[in-house]
């Protein structure tokens, strides 16, 4: 048997390489769970970013007008949509697009050239700024942001979870319940208005939040965004909660649990390594999607607390239709959701590995 | 002293009173063995032995002592010593009894150092140890795979080595082998066997199968409903029992060495065997395609005719699920013929005439739907429109299967097992089939309901001229219904002939080793058996190696 072993492997791997196509390529096993997963994501994102520049090209208003201003003349007007290659059909415009990401691309700007390097997503209708670049200014604020929040959110929103359903039917459960859909149901607006006010008004406790990068200042990057992260995880917990209650009521009731009870292990030990990793599976593809979708989404509580982050810059961008900011935002949303998920699939695997199997 | 001493045990959940004033001892070393039917409060006296009702809402009175410890009196932390340390339970279906997150080696490390206080490294080998002690073949390594990497019978294995860890002086196995094939189950049994010889252990075992138990105990309680209806040594209870129940219990039991007592008799129908009803040459079906291509079914000729009943037998994996799905046409085979009535099969689809009974009739009906709905089904389909005829047709088809044709409003939740079943075959009957396929349609009940279906698909079979094929694990349930039988194995028919020569005179070597690995109802018998199985002793390495060779294919 140990003697065969190696020779039959081989012949698998030649065999596989042979008849097996693509996903035999990247083999079984779970470099190769890694590797499908990995390509899956790209083509996701290349199927995106597609799809938004569909979606815009349909979108009503004229965008060489909207761009060049209200009082523009009709030879300006012309001249800027000349000039931004609106005239172009869509296709053309988009395979131009995916050039600047895959080789780069120049651009004239009158007087020379402006070089804009490999992962390219095109230069703003506005400000002529360069997208990649605007947008890699404002990851690290909604970046520090979302990673905050989720440690939080999950810290809560688990805890909570594990607690209400180890005690079932007990005080502890209501209170927790309760505590925890008061928080949902409540807009971040009201708890992140009230927590300043009280926070940094009334007790003065803290500053009135303002982004300090986290290279400057670590200590004051992070009590600067504590409010922010903490109005943010008060609102997400519950749900957190919710689904971590009921996964562990689910594998509480399994036969290993069971089996683990009939042999003497402690309780807290049955719910804190056996039912709890049962239970995790679902809260992290939760945690993956939500951590990817704050870079679009935490629009309110940027606003709020006068963050620079992603979503205000959307916001801006759409209501002039700066057609490479939006797109280029979107494919950077797309980007962290379809990484946190791949992220999150990879960690289930090395969980559990009947996942790589099927 | 009494290893356990169970006096006036009763348990309660809500209304329902599962155990009622049970009371019986086991001294150390000795087997005992608690027989009884689905719902006979069996399970709920095991579970009580280890106090694993506490926090529960259930109500338990009576005094239980295991090892010196009264179980209701006992503190956590004496409980938990007494969990695995002075008894040790093994449960039903050793997938879900083992988390799979986790490697084997390390589920049992973990309980060993929750008694022994021993260090990781100590307790790691401790699980190696006792791995290698109840047969998983390169323990050391194998102590690192996860659950699903087992086959079902090393994962049992797995589960006994859990329970001999601490070395307790009782084992409890709740029903171990009802979810195994028939020579795993063999294995396992000689495995307990000895086991015990060599620990010492007394063991208490639960299991429905009175086989089963006839193999492995020195003494039986026979249960029913909560109660203990009889008791005594195995041999004298089984072969003489007094009980009325035990005696319906036993009479209901099918023998695979018998004679063809069964209800049904359907050896000699009237008219005797008709015409073809249906003829497969050559059938094959693979799934999968490049290199995990497997054919599930690997070539099978058979002919099946009016009247008579084709019994299909084999253990999991064979490939007989999938014939059957073939022969109804859910299943497209990938190659060979298929004839029906004479005429071939031509494209996809259902053949009209031909119906199926599925195993599991809870989840074979649509719970939302009434029971005189789901007969309907197949008479709408066809395209009868006609109310009330329908309506006529199902109550006769209730009346026929023997429910009350009152009962056509109702949901399944409020039918047993067994009349369940009753509403499947109903179903199957309302379009006139001419063939029926049962896939394993009485292995979900208990034997005297299983007596029951039986015998009613033979009568019907009588009456209206079926041919039956019916698809089961069970040989002597097989043996009890079929007129003629064919054995499976990896998707090809190794045996076939009328189940007399097959049972009588079986000529394939993997027959007589299936014949030989069922348990016998006679515990002299067991015993000359069992000395056989261990003169031939390579049955525990076969198991290892199929293992082995599912894991080379993961």
């Amino acid at each position: 048997m140990t003697t065969t072993a190696p020779v039959a492997v081989k012949s698998r791997a030649l065999d596989r390489a042979l008849t097996g196509g693509l996903g035999g390529l990247l083999g079984g096993g779970f470099t190769g769970f890694v590797l499908r997963r990995v390509l899956g994501a790209v083509v996701t994102l290349f199927v995106l970013s597609a799809v938004i520049y569909a979606v815009f090209y349909v979108a009503p208003g004229d965008v060489a007008q909207i761009t060049c201003g209200p009082r523009c003349s009709p030879a300006q007007v012309q001249q800027v949509s000349e000039q931004l290659k609106l005239d172009d059909p869509i296709y053309v415009r988009y395979l131009d697009f995916l050039r600047g990401v895959l080789v780069g691309q120049d651009y004239s700007t009158g007087t020379g050239v402006l070089h804009c390097d490999a992962p390219c997503l095109g230069l703003s209708y506005r400000t002529d700024q360069q997208v990649t670049e605007l947008i890699l200014n404002k990851v690290p604020v909604t970046g520090s942001l979302a990673i905050g929040a989720m440690v939080l959110w999950l810290i809560l929103g688990v805890g909570t979870g594990v607690l209400s359903a180890w005690r079932r039917g007990r005080l502890t459960e209501r209170v927790l319940t309760a505590v925890t859909l008061a928080g949902t149901a409540t807009p971040v607006f009201v708890i992140g208005l009230l927590l300043m006010i009280l926070v940094c008004g009334r007790l003065q406790w803290l500053p009135f939040p303002q982004y300090v990068p986290f290279t400057d200042d670590p200590q004051q990057w992070a009590w600067n965004l504590l409010l922010p992260w903490v109005s943010l995880a008060l609102i997400e917990a519950a749900k957190y909660a919710r689904l971590t209650r009921s996964s562990m009521l689910e594998t509480l009731a399994e036969d290993h649990v069971r089996t683990f009870r009939a042999y003497g292990i402690r309780e807290r030990s049955i719910v804190g390594r056996h039912a709890l990793r049962g239970a995790l599976a679902p809260v992290v593809a939760l945690s993956a999607n939500d951590f990817g979708s704050m870079f679009g989404g935490a629009l309110l509580t940027e606003t709020l607390f006068g963050l620079p982050g992603l979503g205000r810059e959307l916001v801006q961008a759409v209501r002039v239709v700066d057609l490479p900011v939006v797109v280029g935002m979107v494919l950077v949303t797309g980007f962290f959701v379809v990484l946190a998920n791949a992220v999150a699939d990879v960690l289930y695997a090395v969980a559990d590995r009947r996942v790589v199997l099927s | 002293m009494s290893l356990v001493r169970v006096e006036d045990l009763s348990v309660g959940f809500g209304a329902v009173r599962a155990v009622d004033s049970v009371s019986f001892t086991l001294a150390p070393g000795a087997a005992l063995g608690l027989v009884g039917e689905s719902g006979s409060g069996k399970s709920t006296v095991a579970a009580a032995l280890l106090g694993l009702h506490r926090d529960t809402g259930a109500r338990v009175t009576g005094s239980v002592r295991v090892g010196g410890v009264d179980v209701a009196a006992a503190g956590d932390d004496e409980l938990r010593r007494l969990r695995g340390g002075v008894a040790a339970m093994v449960f039903q279906d050793p997938l879900s009894a083992l988390d799979p997150y986790f490697a084997v080696g390390d589920q049992i490390a973990e309980v060993y150092r929750a008694h022994s206080g021993a260090s990781r490294r100590a307790a790691r080998a401790r699980a190696v140890d006792v791995l290698g002690r109840v047969g998983i073949p390169d323990a050391a390594r194998r102590a690192r795979s996860r659950p699903h990497e087992f086959s079902g019978g090393m994962r049992q294995r797995a589960l006994i080595a859990m329970a001999l860890a601490c070395e307790p002086d009782l084992l409890i196995a709740d029903e171990p082998t009802t979810a195994l094939d028939v020579t795993v189950q063999a294995q396992i049994l000689d495995l307990l066997h000895a086991l015990r010889e060599e620990t010492g252990m007394g063991l208490l075992l639960v299991t429905h199968d009175v086989g089963v138990a006839a193999e492995s105990v020195d003494d039986v309680l026979v249960m029913r409903d909560g109660r203990v209806v009889e008791r005594g040594g195995v041999a004298q209870v089984l072969g003489a029992p007094r009980d009325a129940y035990t005696r319906e219990l036993l009479s209901a039991v099918p023998r695979v060495d018998g004679v063809r007592g069964g209800p049904s008799g359907s050896g000699d129908v009237e008219g005797a065997v008709g015409d073809v009803v249906v003829e497969a040459e050559g059938l094959r079906r693979v799934f999968g395609r490049g290199r995990r291509a497997f054919a599930a079914v690997d070539g099978v000729s058979l002919t099946v005719r009016a009247g008579e009943t084709l019994g299909v037998v084999g253990e999991s994996g064979s490939g007989k699920t999938t014939l059957g799905r073939m022969l109804v046409g859910l299943l497209e085979p990938t190659s060979g013929k298929l004839r029906h009535g004479g005429a071939e099969k031509s494209g996809k689809g259902v053949v009209p005439g031909v119906q199926m009974v599925f195993q599991d009739p809870v989840s074979s009906l649509n719970p939302r739907r009434s029971v005189g709905e789901s007969i309907a089904d197949p008479l709408r389909a066809r395209g009868d429109r006609d109310e009330d005829a329908i309506r006529a047709r199902v109550r006769d088809l209730m009346a026929r299967v023997g429910l009350d044709p009152a009962h056509y409003g109702r949901y399944p939740h409020e039918f047993s097992g067994g009349q369940r079943q009753r509403v499947g075959i109903a179903r199957a009957l309302a379009a006139n089939p001419r063939l029926i396929v049962c896939d394993e349609p009485v292995s979900a009940l208990d034997v005297t309901t299983q007596a029951q279906v039986t015998a009613l698909l033979a009568e019907l079979q009588r009456e209206l001229g079926l041919a039956l094929v019916f698809v089961a694990h069970d040989l002597a349930v097989v043996r009890q219904v079929s007129d003629r039988v064919a054995v499976m194995r990896n998707g090809r028919i190794v045996e076939q002939g009328t189940v007399d020569e097959v049972y009588g005179s079986p000529q394939d070597p993997y027959t007589r080793q299936l014949l030989a690995a069922v348990p016998a109802l006679d515990p002299a018998v067991a015993a000359e058996r069992r000395a056989a199985r261990a003169a031939g002793a390579h049955a525990v390495r076969e198991d290892g190696g199929a293992a082995g060779k599912e894991l080379a294919a993961a």
